[in-house]
């Protein structure tokens, strides 16, 4: 099996509004940011381009085909697509890569959220005959998998204002962090109920922005001459999408994940994790078989920016960047999809 | 008891503020104005209409404004004969593919004032705008486009006439 180096990765600051930029003035600035990490001019220098977005965010019919005018696909380009996050255009892009149909990849997500109304458009992500009528938002969701780990004394909401807190302070040496700060445990837990028992602070921002990466097989990445990390193992699984058919105080899912990639067969420096809400990160560690020696989402994680569609793919970025500076040896990543952590990716990063 | 549920209704309804990005919002501003602009590739010189902010043959971002003439060329058309629900057009009437002096690439717009039975590729035209007081940002501005009395366009040079056209 042909081993894979990210070679580049970038993203944009989150911020709450991004104002008029379209997905083309989103993408372009990070895509340029990549290019130039590895030494390259455009889209043509990589063998196959993949994306991922959600039209449904912005309220743009086909805004992922319009976002295809930032790569420069004169003469044409093995492109490809997910309606999901980016961290599974990585994963697409890692199959070409491993099949032997592509030596290089572009990969890139992108979000803006802000025109909508974020929770409820995710609504329609439920199923369309009995959940989807009642628009089921995606924090009232979370909620009620909140009641239940608290209900069995899984998780306190002390342990999950912990979180936050942890995510504000990490988040203040991350320049591209939407939400930064030193908030007391007291002043968290003194924090009107949102949507009960999620404090505000539990939920992740609503964010603007994109994110891209390049991947290579190492001959490649050797070829370009650029520092790189290997990405020696990705997974995903799936559970299913009624959340009334599952354990929402489990991720079976991640647990699965990780266990096929043998996350816990050696240390783990730093983890980023993909939890949009405090509690889910307690729950995500479990399953990932975490323990204290890793340090876990250094960046801020979601809580501090949340870009629907590419903050999947910022996890496994984060994880590169602070491995390729020497900062870790071996880092995991995680992306989830769906209401309460129904899909989720895990991937293991380590020094060349 | 065991009738088949056939259909169900669950409408969707969705609200977003939605804006049209900094290269087309200059587009529009310059348009509620009376000027069709374009922005212009600094790699390979391209003019496009409407701007997106990139060149999307190159991909590199696009800030050169060019403002454009409101004559064009017709580099395609077809002859709608069919009623559309929701158009307020009554058929037969004209739909065109026009290159506006000074882009590169085509737009779409209505073509009237005209024998459809003459209409052609390499055909020239101009703008027939809404009048003035009634400008807003969109194309609605204007009207459609009519025949100018002037020599054709061979195809070959469709679409790289400068902004002072057939004469320039």
């Amino acid at each position: 099996m042909r081993d894979i180096a990210i070679v580049a990765y970038s993203q944009s600051p989150c911020v709450a509004d991004a104002g008029a930029a379209n997905e083309v003035e989103l993408i372009m600035p990070q895509l340029q940011a990549v290019y130039a990490q590895v030494g390259i001019d455009n889209a043509q220098a990589v063998d196959f381009v993949c994306s991922g977005s959600c039209d449904y965010l912005q309220g743009a019919a086909f805004a992922f085909v319009a976002g295809v005018d930032a790569l420069g696909a004169v003469p044409p380009i093995k492109e490809s697509h997910v309606e999901m996050d980016a961290a599974w255009a990585l994963y697409e892009s890692v199959l070409k890569i491993r099949m032997g149909h592509a030596d290089s990849a572009l990969i890139y997500g992108f979000g803006k959220s802000s025109p909508g109304e974020l929770p409820t458009v995710l609504s329609q992500r439920l199923d369309p005959y009995y959940l989807a009528p009642l628009w089921l938002d995606t924090v009232s969701l979370a909620a009620l998998q909140a009641r239940l780990l608290l209900e069995q004394g899984r998780v306190s909401e002390r342990q999950m204002a912990e979180v936050v807190q942890r995510s504000r302070r990490n988040a203040r040496a991350n320049p591209l962090a939407q939400l930064a700060g030193d908030p007391s445990l007291d002043d968290l837990l003194a924090e009107e109920p949102f949507v009960a028992p999620l404090r505000r602070s539990d939920c992740a921002p609503v964010s603007d922005g994109a994110a891209a990466m390049i991947i290579a097989t190492v001959e490649q990445a050797r070829t370009w001459g650029v520092p790189y990390a290997r990405l020696t193992g990705i997974d995903h699984r799936m559970e299913n999408h009624n959340p009334c058919l599952r354990d929402l105080t489990r991720s079976t899912s991640t647990r699965q994940a990780a266990e096929a990639l043998g996350v816990s067969d050696a240390p783990v420096d730093v983890a980023e994790i993909y939890a949009p809400f405090s509690h889910q990160e307690i729950l995500l560690c479990e399953a990932l078989g975490l323990g204290q020696e890793t340090q876990v989402n250094p960046s801020g994680g979601v809580l501090a920016g949340n870009l629907m569609m590419a903050s999947g793919l910022a996890r496994v970025g984060e994880v590169f960047r602070r491995v390729v500076a020497g900062e870790a040896r071996r880092g995991v990543a995680h992306a989830t999809s769906g209401p309460c952590l129904q899909h989720n990716l895990v991937a293991i990063v380590e020094g060349a | 008891m065991s009738e088949d549920v056939a259909v169900m209704q669950a409408p969707v309804y969705l609200q977003y503020h939605f804006t049209a990005g900094r290269a087309p919002t200059r587009f529009l501003r310059r348009l509620k104005e009376g000027v069709l602009s374009g922005q212009r590739c600094p790699r390979c010189s391209q003019v496009y209409i409407p701007p997106r902010g990139s060149c999307p043959a190159c991909g590199v971002a696009t800030e050169e404004e060019v403002i454009l003439s409101d004559k064009g060329t017709v580099q395609s058309f077809t002859i709608v004969h069919i009623p559309i629900p929701g158009n307020p057009i009554d058929p037969p009437y004209v739909v065109a593919n026009i290159v506006p002096d000074g882009a590169n690439i085509s737009f779409i717009h209505l073509l009237s004032e005209c024998d459809n039975r003459e209409v052609r590729i390499g055909q020239r035209v101009e703008a027939v705008w809404r009048p003035r007081e009634e400008w807003t940002w969109a194309m609605e501005n204007i009207l459609y486009f009519r025949p100018l009395d002037e020599p054709d366009v061979a195809v070959e040079r469709i679409g790289t006439l400068p902004v002072t056209g057939l004469e320039g």
